[in-house]
């Protein structure tokens, strides 16, 4: 039996950002006392590196390696490259939220920097091992992560629910993929498409196993009726790993939802469909109507990232190509609304005060009216309010939607679109119309991250400037030819 | 990016960032600080179109047409924003900075001091940068190379004008006619967008230049309306000329105009008289392919055109208020715009247009100079005798008249009268008539301008010129009224030519050769410009110009007590032009009531009672209490939620394998 060394080089990215976190991981037992921010200068430095990485090698081609387990293609660099840039925003973020609550630990970056890997891998992953592997990596450092504040009981509970719910949740979804490799006999995504275009799967098995895919898949993204955590572990987790929750891993979710319904089981569609419609109708319906009550805006946040959850799974729903690209330009967008709209109940957290209820944002306007448009920028772009970028990821959804003739799920979400307008113009009528009746201080906690609040906030105004720029990005690396 | 396109972009945006410090960081930069950059970046803006201006105009480039970027694509439709740069943007562009630069610097000495605004107030610094940013749009709206972007243009110039024309917001009589402008101009540009809409359905464009070509293949579609076939170009060219008579004040839509002038004296200047109002006939002249293809569209063009022309010179007779004098005149003029259209003689409408931008501003410019010296009093019978007060203002003023009723040798005889003779020389249905009406106008033109003149510089000295001190104004004012007077007297010298023989505009504007009259005066009638002077002295506009001025002389130095025995001879005539001729109690009884009465209907029945009630309260409440409920099952406990999972995956079981 030879061994053959199989051809390391698409997964450079992987094998650097592996390599540089396990240093990093014992580093930090030697740094932690002596220079306690090394950790987190060179988790930001390992991000870039393996952004640069990324980029210096970008593909238009497809690469497989690994014996068929691992893919590198334009859309797994455009999503990495996303993933990098939002876990970027994270870090920033998080680090002036530890130390404010006194809760900085380097652990906190190095189990990030795991949780990414196991995002790359999930994004590159072509088989159903390596993808489930994706998906632990990534699913465990969350768990380590929400329950990282040992001495809150919301944490430890909400990460208790994560971790129950999650382990069911996965359960269901490595079921799916076991009959799914007895309906197909083999592991591999391409492989499984041969084998199901060739008529030799058998069809009740492969229904019975799309099920239990599906259900992993929502539960990752939230969907409802797999949703119950959501509300509970984004409340209760500190806002530094909320704002991590909401936005990387969505990204991973994608590409997740991408390989095995597109690469593996595109010929299943009709099978998917259907499912996958009324997870999306449900998730609008439900998160919109639910956020409406809250009044906790980590809560708001969450239900209202359920139903966007319902636009991304419309999208997919679609069931071509230019849905799934209008998808993946809704949740990276999604994904950046999120850095931006926790960052902003981080920079305006203190010790002891979350500054997370809708109440906090009362007369901001007069406490800090940079902040107040800020924050506008950010609800107005999340109601999808033209010209935020908002707008032109519903659009897109929609249009994607509509022509593939499902106008009546299109209308459903542009009726909880507009449902969903109430509550963020609810926290913009309370920042602008509502006076407070004692002037708390509302100051950034540093003037550093009132700045990259204000960077990602006006992102969302530039970027709906010039929406055409990431939709062509999606486009392209899904293969989607423009019209006109 | 080619230099060209940059220099063409810095010259847009110039403006713009402008606005942005003056307006937004007002506070910081104080009062010199906001004047100083505007004025800056209009100055760059001038110096690069005069630059545009040598290149496209004087030697001639290929005009250039390139799109900045794309805003979005929807249904195979590009929204971009590019330009297209000819002969006829680079004139105008080269007009509005200039314009527009004389007003920024003039704005130092008018707006000094202000008795609305306490003086903490930044109203100095909103108020330029609302100028910078009219000259931004206005630039926008010039240089587009499509209908999105001239349609931004035209949008943005309208909300700069309803700004300015509520500028002094504690007025009663100002926000009233901002409310008045705005809601006129969103009757034209009702028609406007439908008009655009018209070009999106048949052409599926909305670049210019793919809509041109589009023309020949298009111009026998016709639009079934359910009252039987209308030509599709005709309804589309006719629907935009509904825009351009909301912009450029056309009858019936001319009665926001007059009530602009609540507005400070600068804007009067600018905004309505020289640049934007012009705005309807640059985009006819810009789409002048297409309204080639249509009779029926330009005799309507003629015949509004000419009919304004007439009965708004009228109206200037009456009026008592000097801005309002000017600001009828700026009516009437616009009609010979328009008439020029009408019959094919582009041209000779832009040729006006921008002998009027020069003559007009350094009318009003000079009308604002004697406001400043009466103390905001703008009544023309409290002044009189001014002119020994206020040389410089006396002689730029009379400069500015002379050009206005068309003396020979100024800007305004050129194009004026090649306006006249175009409608002689046309044979478009109606150009008899409106030739008549233009040549008895210029008899009224010369007499308001001329009674205006005597009564504020001739005339025996009032009651209030004699008790206050009236003084010659600021450099600020009097520097911008000379370099106006230059233009004014001298630019139709050396345009004359171009301008009738088409080769100025000939890489713009598009005529028909059987409709081309200009050509047909060139080649017969004209032998250069001093020759046309000569000439000009022996024809019947010329002598009727002299005889208003005569007359005006007589009623109002020799006999003042004429004009009153007229108005006792004929009370019903002067009761018709005061009111002028209802237009105004008509839209009061008619569209203010009925649009009340039918606000009253939707409010009550149908907004409040089903919208509201039913619809969206109901909704809400339907809303509140499912959310209410729903709620409730976020229990918090972990087994419920697992629950919820299990049932969620039986019921997707179920209806997968079904």
């Amino acid at each position: 039996m030879t061994f053959e060394v199989p051809n390391l080089a698409p997964a450079l990215p992987e094998i650097v950002l592996l390599t540089l976190t396990s240093f990093l991981l014992i580093a930090d037992t030697v740094w932690s006392k002596r220079c306690a921010h090394c950790t987190y200068w060179a988790t930001q430095i390992t991000l870039l590196v393996v952004g640069w990485l990324i980029v210096s090698s970008f593909t238009t081609q497809t690469v497989v390696t690994f014996d068929g387990s691992f893919v590198r293609d334009t859309l797994a660099d455009v999503l990495k490259l996303f993933i990098v840039a939002t876990s970027i925003g994270i870090f920033l973020f998080s680090r002036e939220y530890l130390l404010q609550q006194r809760s900085y630990h380097g652990e906190f970056f190095v189990l990030g920097l795991y949780g990414v890997l196991g995002m790359f891998v999930m994004v590159s992953a072509y088989n159903l091992i390596t993808l489930y592997l994706g998906l632990e990596i990534m699913s465990l450092a969350l768990y380590a992560m929400i329950a990282m504040q040992r001495d809150s009981q919301k944490a430890s509970e909400a990460a208790m629910k994560y971790f129950v719910l999650g382990a069911l949740a996965t359960g269901m979804m490595l079921y799916g993929m076991s009959m799914l490799y007895g309906a197909t006999g083999t592991l591999e995504l391409p492989k499984i498409a041969q084998v199901i275009a060739s008529g030799h799967a058998d069809q009740a098995v492969l229904a019975f196993s799309l099920v239990f895919i599906v259900i992993g898949l929502a539960f990752k993204l939230g969907a409802v009726p797999f949703h119950m955590w959501v509300p509970d572990v984004y409340h209760g987790a500190p806002t530094a790993m909320t704002l991590y929750l909401a936005s990387a891993p969505k990204i991973a979710a994608f590409a997740m939802l991408y390989r095995l319904l597109w690469d593996g089981l595109q010929l299943a569609l009709p099978d998917w469909q259907g499912m996958l419609i009324i997870l999306s109708v449900l998730s609008l319906i439900v998160g919109t109507v639910i956020a409406v009550v809250q009044t906790n805006l980590k809560r708001l946040l969450a239900y209202s990232g359920i139903s966007h959850m319902g636009f991304v799974l419309m999208g997919v729903a679609a069931g071509d190509a230019e849905g799934f690209a209008a998808a993946m330009f809704y949740i990276i967008i999604y994904a950046i609304t999120s850095v931006a709209a926790f960052g902003m109940i981080i920079a305006l957290a203190r010790m002891g005060h979350e500054f997370d209820e809708i109440e906090d944002f009362k007369g901001l306007n007069q406490r800090n009216p940079w902040l107040a448009a800020m924050m506008l920028f950010i609800m107005f772009s999340m109601a999808g309010i033209p010209p935020f970028i908002g707008f032109w990821v519903k659009l897109a959804v929609i249009e994607a939607a509509v022509n593939a003739g499902l106008l009546w799920l299109a209308i459903v979400a542009v009726i909880t679109a507009v449902i969903g307008a109430f509550y963020y113009l609810r926290v913009v009528k309370v920042m602008y119309f509502d006076t407070v009746e004692e002037s708390k201080p509302a100051e950034p906690i540093t003037r550093e991250l009132g700045f990259a609040v204000s960077v990602v906030s006006g992102l969302l105004l530039i970027l709906g400037l010039f929406p055409s720029w990431i939709l062509d990005l999606c486009y392209r690396s899904l293969g989607v030819t423009v019209v006109g | 990016m080619s230099t060209l396109h940059t220099i063409l972009t810095v010259l847009l945006v110039a403006p713009l960032i402008g606005s942005i410090i003056a307006g937004l960081f007002g506070r910081q930069i104080g009062r010199k600080g906001a004047h100083s950059v505007t004025i800056a970046a209009v100055a760059l803006s001038t110096v690069l179109a005069a630059w545009v201006f040598a290149l496209f105009v004087i030697q001639g480039h290929e005009p250039y047409n390139a799109s900045l970027y794309t805003w979005m694509i929807s249904d195979g439709i590009k929204f971009e924003i590019g330009y297209l740069i000819d002969s006829l943007s680079a004139t105008m562009m080269l007009v509005v900075t200039f314009v527009s630069l004389m007003v920024h610097i003039y704005t130092i000495g008018y707006m000094d001091h202000d008795a609305d605004y306490p003086p903490e107030n930044p109203y100095y610094q909103r108020f330029f940068s609302y100028i910078s940013l009219f000259t931004f749009s206005m630039l926008s709206l010039v240089m587009a190379n499509n209908f999105l972007q001239l349609f931004f243009g035209w949008e943005a110039v309208g909300l700069v004008s309803y700004l300015l024309i509520g500028f002094y917001m504690k007025r009663e009589s100002a926000i009233q006619a901002n409310l008045k402008a705005f809601l006129v101009n969103r009757v034209g540009d009702f028609g406007f967008v439908l008009g655009i809409a018209i070009v999106v359905m048949y052409f599926g464009t909305l670049d210019y230049q793919t809509f041109f070509n589009g023309l020949d293949a298009h111009k026998d579609d016709v639009i079934d309306f359910g009252w039987g076939p209308v030509s599709m170009i005709t309804a589309a060219t006719l629907l935009l000329f509904v825009g351009a008579m909301g912009k450029s004040a056309q009858m019936p839509l001319h009665v926001w105009l007059p009530e602009s002038m609540e507005g400070p004296t600068p804007i009067s200047a600018l905004i309505h008289a020289a640049t934007m109002v012009t705005a309807g006939i640059f985009m006819v002249a810009r789409l002048s392919p297409a309204y080639e293809l249509s009779e029926v569209a330009l005799s309507v063009v003629l015949l509004v055109g000419a009919i304004t022309a007439f009965m708004m010179g009228l109206l200037g007779i009456v009026q008592n208020d000097i801005k309002r004098v000017v600001a009828y005149s700026t009516l009437s003029q616009l009609g010979y715009m328009t008439a020029a259209l009408g019959v094919s003689a582009y041209a000779a409408g832009m040729f006006h247009v921008i002998t009027h931008a020069f003559f007009k501003a350094l009318l009003f410019l000079a009308a604002g100079s004697v406001i400043i010296a009466m103390h905001h009093d703008q009544d023309i019978r409290n002044m009189g005798g001014l002119k020994k007060y206020m040389p410089i203002t006396y002689w730029t003023m009379l400069i500015g008249s002379l050009a206005l009723i068309g003396f020979p040798g100024f800007s305004g005889f050129f194009s004026k009268d090649s306006i006249i003779m175009a409608t002689e020389a046309s044979e478009q249905f109606g150009a008899g008539f409106a030739h008549l009406l233009l040549v008895a106008g210029v008899f009224v033109t010369a007499f308001y301008t001329f009674r205006m003149f005597f009564l504020v510089f001739h005339a025996p000295e009032s009651e209030y010129v004699r008790t206050h001190d009236i003084h010659e104004s600021p450099k600020v004012v009097t520097v911008p009224l000379i370099l106006l007077s230059i233009p004014a007297v001298l630019v139709g010298w050396p345009m004359i030519g171009p301008i009738l023989s088409g080769s100025y505009f000939a890489d713009s504007i598009f005529v028909l050769p059987e409709h081309d009259v200009l050509r047909e005066i060139y080649e017969h009638h004209f032998h250069g410009a001093l020759n046309m002077v000569i000439h000009g002295l022996f024809t019947l506009p010329v002598w009727l110009s002299f005889a208003g001025v005569a007359l005006a002389w007589y009623m109002y130095i020799k006999n003042p007590a004429l004009p009153a025995r007229v108005q006792q001879a004929c009370p019903v005539c002067y009761r018709i032009l005061e009111n002028g001729y209802g237009f105004d109690r008509f839209n009061e009884i008619v569209f203010v009531n009925g649009s009340r009465k039918l606000g009253e209907f939707f409010w009550k029945v149908i907004d409040q009672t089903i919208i509201d009630g039913w619809m969206v309260n109901g909704t809400a409440n339907l809303v509140a209490v499912a959310a209410r409920n729903w709620r409730q099952l976020q229990t918090g406990y972990l087994y419920h939620y697992a629950f919820v999972m299990i049932f969620g995956t039986l019921i997707l079981l179920l209806w997968a394998l079904w």
